[in-house]
């Protein structure tokens, strides 16, 4: 059932990109899309991925949608399914069933069926590996990836982004969120030759055609989603916070102790 | 200095048994009479005095999970990052020991900056202690070389890119630089034969230096004595027995107290362990999470927060050379600490305005530098940058003019202390 969907998943892809020719291979998130220029400069990049990584049932349903909609492309290359099911608290039979593919042991990596070379190829580059995205380049980054697709005719992939201009993914939860695309607005900006210019800027996003979910049920998605990355970026981070406490606890009594010591040597200092 | 010390000072007692028998053999009562009951230090230090241990206590954390870090990591191109994330997330508590080593690495900084920047205040760099200061320098050399090495060890991003920018500074050197640099890295890039030889210097030459510069400033320090906030001579008040009348036995009385300033120290260094490991990118960088890359340059090279002051000179300067020649003096000056000081006086407490001035003008310059080297060079931030380097230097340059301006204040015959 899960390789299924994978699979599908990465012929629906594949057939995209052939058919937007990318598959001549120069896709590279380097140059900027047409209009992102001007439009990297508003609000957008003052949204933050608030969300809770204690929150398990988050996590899990950010693990879902790991399986569902990224690990056709992307691995995990540092994380075990089995580590996956203590973290999380998922059953090892729920495990089993809905997350580890089939074939694959528990104790296994998580890594894509996509080969590299064919990636390459359809995408101009090898979807990088996502295990540490989230520590690398920060949870808000890829929050911000999720929200700032936006329709580019230009793009091989006949979708841009804001956070990441010319970006190689095309945008795969367009089914969920719909299509949208970018209003720019006229800002009057006084240059240091003291000329008034007018640049556009990016205002707001209009949707163009609804997706699965609305716009709240989108969000919630993708902060599920950066929940677990960054569950995935330091697993040991529950770890860290639970020992944490009794550390810091033990090192004030402690402390404290040496403190009451030191006042009584001191007594006889004069 | 027997005669402050005294076979009397400190407590000695008679040994029988195998005690008896063990320091007829090996000195153990006398190295802990002479070393810590014997050693007598000015009763009157104040909070500046506790970063001389702490730095002990943080070169063994360093030491010990260092050890640990080294059974799992795999230096080489192709297994040092990932062997780093296996031991984050497969070996039990690597998490914990890899943090305690990042951090630490920091920790060591800050309190050896508190440490050097007591002895800018009280004038400990002066006559006698100048060798006393040297030394301290050297450990602040080796421990620079240390830091540099480690950081490159991950084989991250940053670590690749940091070793790229700090190699290619001695390419900088006349004549010799070129083939220097490539003697240094083993290769015509930073690539698998640096990594290896900078573990190699990591893990084992230059902590050996590290603990034999400790040991040579410990016994320096037992020589000459402390210097103390009042900057004042605690051996020129002796009782008729020839014990310091202001001094105190080091042990018991400041071993107790340090233990107080180790607790409070790890109390705030696992907070960050625990709570706030990258510390927001400044212990732990962003970019040296994702694995060392030749093709993908990092959209601003910056060091880690301890080099950023020097990393600021270097880029004040439009030409390169003179620029890592200024950031290779601006170290080195402190060499210079013990003659540029001809104050009369030793402590900040007694010294005019204008010293009190010219050392506070040097610490917000020297913050500055720090924070601007974390900035992309760009904009006002060079100009703010350039501004700051004149200070820096000024400090030093001036030294010997402003520190013989002004009227000291008179300095007491004995040390300032109120009993608690």
């Amino acid at each position: 059932m899960r390789i299924k969907v994978r699979t599908l998943r990465a012929l629906m892809c594949s057939a995209l990109l052939l058919t937007s020719g990318a598959a001549s291979g120069r896709l590279f998130a380097a140059e900027a899309g047409e209009g992102a220029e001007g439009a990297t400069q508003t609000s957008w990049k003052a949204w933050h991925a608030d969300f809770d990584v204690a929150n398990k049932g988050a996590l899990q349903r950010g693990a879902r949608n790991f399986a569902n909609y990224c690990l056709g492309c992307h691995s995990l290359k540092y994380m075990r399914y089995s580590r996956l099911g203590q973290d999380l608290g998922i059953p090892d039979d729920l495990l089993n069933k809905y997350l580890v593919p089939p074939g694959e042991k528990p104790a296994n990596y998580i890594l894509t069926t996509m080969p590299p070379g064919d990636a390459e190829a359809w995408f101009g580059k090898t979807p990088p590996d996502l295990s540490l995205m989230a520590r690398a380049r920060g949870t808000d980054y890829i929050y911000r990836i999720f929200k700032t697709y936006y329709l580019d005719p230009t793009r091989p992939t006949g979708a841009n982004n804001l956070q990441l201009p010319g970006i190689a993914m095309p945008h795969v939860l367009s089914e969920l969120e719909g299509l949208k695309k970018p209003v720019y607005k006229s800002v009057e900006k006084r240059g240091e030759d003291g000329k008034t210019t007018t640049e556009q800027v990016f205002d707001h996003f209009e949707q163009v055609a609804p997706g699965r979910m609305s716009a709240e049920e989108y969000d919630a998605f993708v902060r599920d989603t950066v929940a677990f990355l960054s569950y995935v970026g330091e697993p040991a981070q529950f770890q860290r916070h639970a020992l944490g406490i009794w550390v810091v606890l033990f090192l004030l009594v402690f402390t404290w102790l040496a403190w009451l010591l030191k006042k009584e040597y001191w007594k006889d200092v004069h | 200095m027997a005669a402050v010390h005294g076979p009397q000072g400190g407590y000695t007692p008679e040994r029988k048994g195998f005690l008896g028998w063990l320091n007829k053999r090996l000195p153990v009562d006398e190295f802990i009479r002479s070393q810590l009951t014997g050693y007598y230090a000015p009763k009157n230090f104040n909070i500046w005095y506790y970063f001389g241990s702490l730095a002990m206590m943080v070169l063994v954390l360093q030491l010990v999970t260092g050890i640990f870090l080294t059974m799992f990591y795999k230096p080489g191109e192709a297994t040092s990052f990932d062997s780093v994330e296996f031991i984050m997330r497969e070996v039990n508590f690597g998490w914990l020991i890899r943090y305690l080593h990042s951090t630490g690495a920091s920790a060591f900084f800050i309190v050896v900056y508190l440490h050097m920047f007591r002895a800018f205040l009280y004038g400990s760099y002066r006559a006698p202690r100048e060798l006393l200061w040297i030394l301290g320098m050297l450990v602040y050399l080796a421990l620079m070389a240390e830091a540099f090495m480690g950081y490159v060890l991950p084989w991250g991003n940053m670590s690749f890119w940091g070793a790229q920018v700090i190699v290619n500074l001695f390419s900088t050197i006349p004549a010799i630089g070129p083939p220097l640099v490539e003697w240094i890295r083993g290769d015509y890039g930073i690539a698998d034969a640096t990594l290896n030889r900078f573990f190699s210097l990591h893990v084992a030459a230059v902590p050996l230096a590290l603990l034999l510069l400790v040991m040579l400033h410990l016994v320096a320090l037992r020589q000459t004595g402390s210097n103390n906030p009042d900057g004042i001579e605690i051996k020129k008040n002796l009782t008729p027995d020839g014990f310091p009348l202001d001094g105190i036995p080091f042990h018991p009385y400041y071993t107790v107290k340090d233990v107080v300033g180790v607790g409070v120290f790890f109390v705030l260094f696992t907070i960050v362990v625990f709570f706030a490991p990258t510390f927001g990118g400044l212990f732990l960088e962003g970019p040296n999470f994702e694995p060392a890359n030749p093709m993908s340059t990092p959209e601003h090279i910056a060091p880690v927060w301890y080099f950023t002051p020097y990393y600021a000179i270097l880029r004040a300067v439009p030409n390169q050379r003179m620029g890592a020649l200024l950031m290779g003096l601006a170290v080195l000056v402190f060499f210079l600490m013990p003659w540029l000081d001809r104050s009369p006086v030793k402590s900040i407490r007694y010294k005019p305005f204008i010293s009190k001035l010219a050392l506070a003008i040097f610490a917000v310059s020297f913050v500055s530098l720090g924070y601007l080297g974390l900035q992309p060079a760009e904009g006002s931030y060079v100009m703010l940058a350039r501004i700051f380097t004149v200070l820096y230097f000024a400090f030093f340059v001036l030294m010997p003019i402003y520190s013989r301006m002004g009227q000291p204040k008179p300095v007491p015959e004995r040390v300032t202390y109120h009993a608690h």
